[in-house]
């Protein structure tokens, strides 16, 4: 079973309908128990990274998906749930995960036409092969709405850049984990290209 | 680089998509649920849907609407129209929408803003507001007004102030609809996009006006919007939104050029 966990962090039902579309039927569950046990696990996430921590903590989540993690399951990020999977976000200044090395910082920009969130749609460069990245090429864009960015302590945790100003990283693996900063949920063939290749991943690299 | 979005707006009647001119005088025009996904598949970025017999009864019908979109479209989707309070946008939240628009309950209320906000998130409230030229006075110093209710009602607000205050209540994004323009097929209204874009810090959707690429082109460069609205240039078939944005990709702007 897969599951997407509920800690009240936004709107989760669209992450199942993406899903549901490339045949991965994807429950949405709150149950720490049934996290232990999924075969694969979407760790999704709108909103503050403060709230959002206190709110897995709380459920007994985070546990929970050290577990799956440790396990070697396959686990997916995605926006908010990419943040605070790092060790640190200067977002309500909290402690989160550490599943990652690194933390996530704001954007702070010189130019004063880019606005703050960056929001719409740009270009996510793989750097590295990745089975979830198979078949996205460079110059196809996926949809982002975040004011906050992931800087991973290396760069081997890398695995796709994106440029607004200067570079970030969109996209982070390590070992079973992989996370994106962009919605595929909202994002199109390519948003579900990538959500297919999780649904066959093996959480080998 | 972030891309310029084209954002299709389908005004929903009893269910059935209806394109208005001038606010009055709507007729319906086909299956929004159909249209959603033929943009879809032809490389729209955005969608908004708005509900324009949401005061009434009907509101269920929309969110079907919604429902049905949502599990067939994967972009961002847009919903207005009628939005009162944290419940209305949570309900069309659940249905599948990402954003929702608030414009005369707002205007009528300030605060619902902020409340909308809190519940779901600054990114996902859109201001979206309706705008007349008129003479600048004392009490409308940048010659242009809000006016609510589909373009009926002038409420003797200033445009730009209420967009600060919007910004400041924690809108994440504005429309700005043009009701001198919208309907006409004679471009947007440039100055008063251009105003407000650099005037907040949010991103601002250009509204009103559309009838050849070139007026996409123009407001997202003079007009500096950040995303430019169509609905009868494309509901009637007179341009695909491949063929607009083509059109801007050969003009040099940024768009999302693979779907």
């Amino acid at each position: 079973m897969t599951i997407i966990i509920d800690y009240n962090a936004g709107n989760l039902r669209s992450v199942q309908r993406a899903c549901h579309e490339v045949g991965l039927q994807a429950q949405i569950c709150a149950d720490p128990d049934e996290v232990r046990r999924a075969e694969r696990v979407i760790f999704p996430g709108v909103g503050a990274a403060g709230s959002a921590m206190k709110s897995l903590v709380d459920r007994g989540l985070d546990a929970a998906l050290r577990e799956v993690i440790n396990a070697g399951r396959p686990v997916l990020g995605i926006c908010l749930g990419l943040q605070i999977s790092l060790d640190y976000s200067q977002e309500n200044d909290t402690q989160t995960l550490g599943l990652i090395p690194g933390e996530v910082k704001r954007f702070v920009l010189e130019d004063p036409r880019l606005k703050i969130p960056h929001m719409g749609w740009n270009e996510v460069r793989p750097v590295t092969q990745h089975p979830v990245l198979a078949g996205i090429d460079p110059g196809d864009e996926f949809y982002f709405v975040h004011g906050y960015y992931p800087r991973p302590s290396d760069v081997a945790y890398i695995l796709a850049t994106t440029e607004y100003e200067s570079e970030f990283a969109s996209a982070l693996g390590k070992d079973n984990y992989v996370g994106t900063q962009f919605h595929p949920e909202k994002s199109g063939r390519v948003g579900l290209r990538l959500l297919a290749n999780f649904a066959n991943w093996d959480g080998q690299c | 680089m972030l891309s310029k979005r084209v954002i299709a707006c389908l005004d929903v009647r009893d269910g059935n998509l209806a394109k208005s001119v001038k606010f009055v005088d709507t007729k319906d025009i086909g299956d929004p649920v159909e249209k959603a996904r033929e943009y879809y598949l032809d490389g729209l970025d955005e969608l908004v849907f708005y509900d324009i017999n949401a005061s009434s009864d009907r509101r269920n019908i929309m969110l079907d609407v919604v429902e049905s979109v949502a599990s067939q479209v994967f972009i961002p989707l847009s919903v207005g129209g009628g939005i009162r309070s944290v419940a209305d946008a949570t309900d069309l939240r659940l249905a599948g929408a990402e954003k929702i628009n608030v414009n005369s309950a707002a205007v009528q209320r300030p605060p619902l803003i902020a409340e909308c906000a809190n519940a779901i998130g600054n990114q996902n409230v859109v201001l979206s507001m309706d705008i007349r030229k008129v003479e600048a006075t004392r009490k409308l110093p940048s010659g242009y007004e809000i006016v609510i209710n589909g373009g009926r009602k002038p409420m003797g607000i200033d445009a730009l102030e209420w967009a600060l205050q919007g910004e400041q209540l924690g809108a994440g994004e504005l429309v700005v609809n043009s009701i001198d323009a919208d309907g006409t097929k004679d471009g947007y209204e440039i100055a008063l996009t251009a105003m407000l874009s650099e005037a907040v810090g949010i991103p601002v959707i250009a509204s009103g006006g559309a009838g050849l690429p070139s007026h996409l082109y123009d407001v997202l460069t003079e007009g500096k919007a950040d995303a430019a609205l169509v609905a009868s240039m494309v509901h009637y078939g007179e341009y695909t939104v491949s063929e607009l944005k083509r059109y801007l990709h050969e003009h040099e702007l940024k768009v999302r050029m693979s779907w």
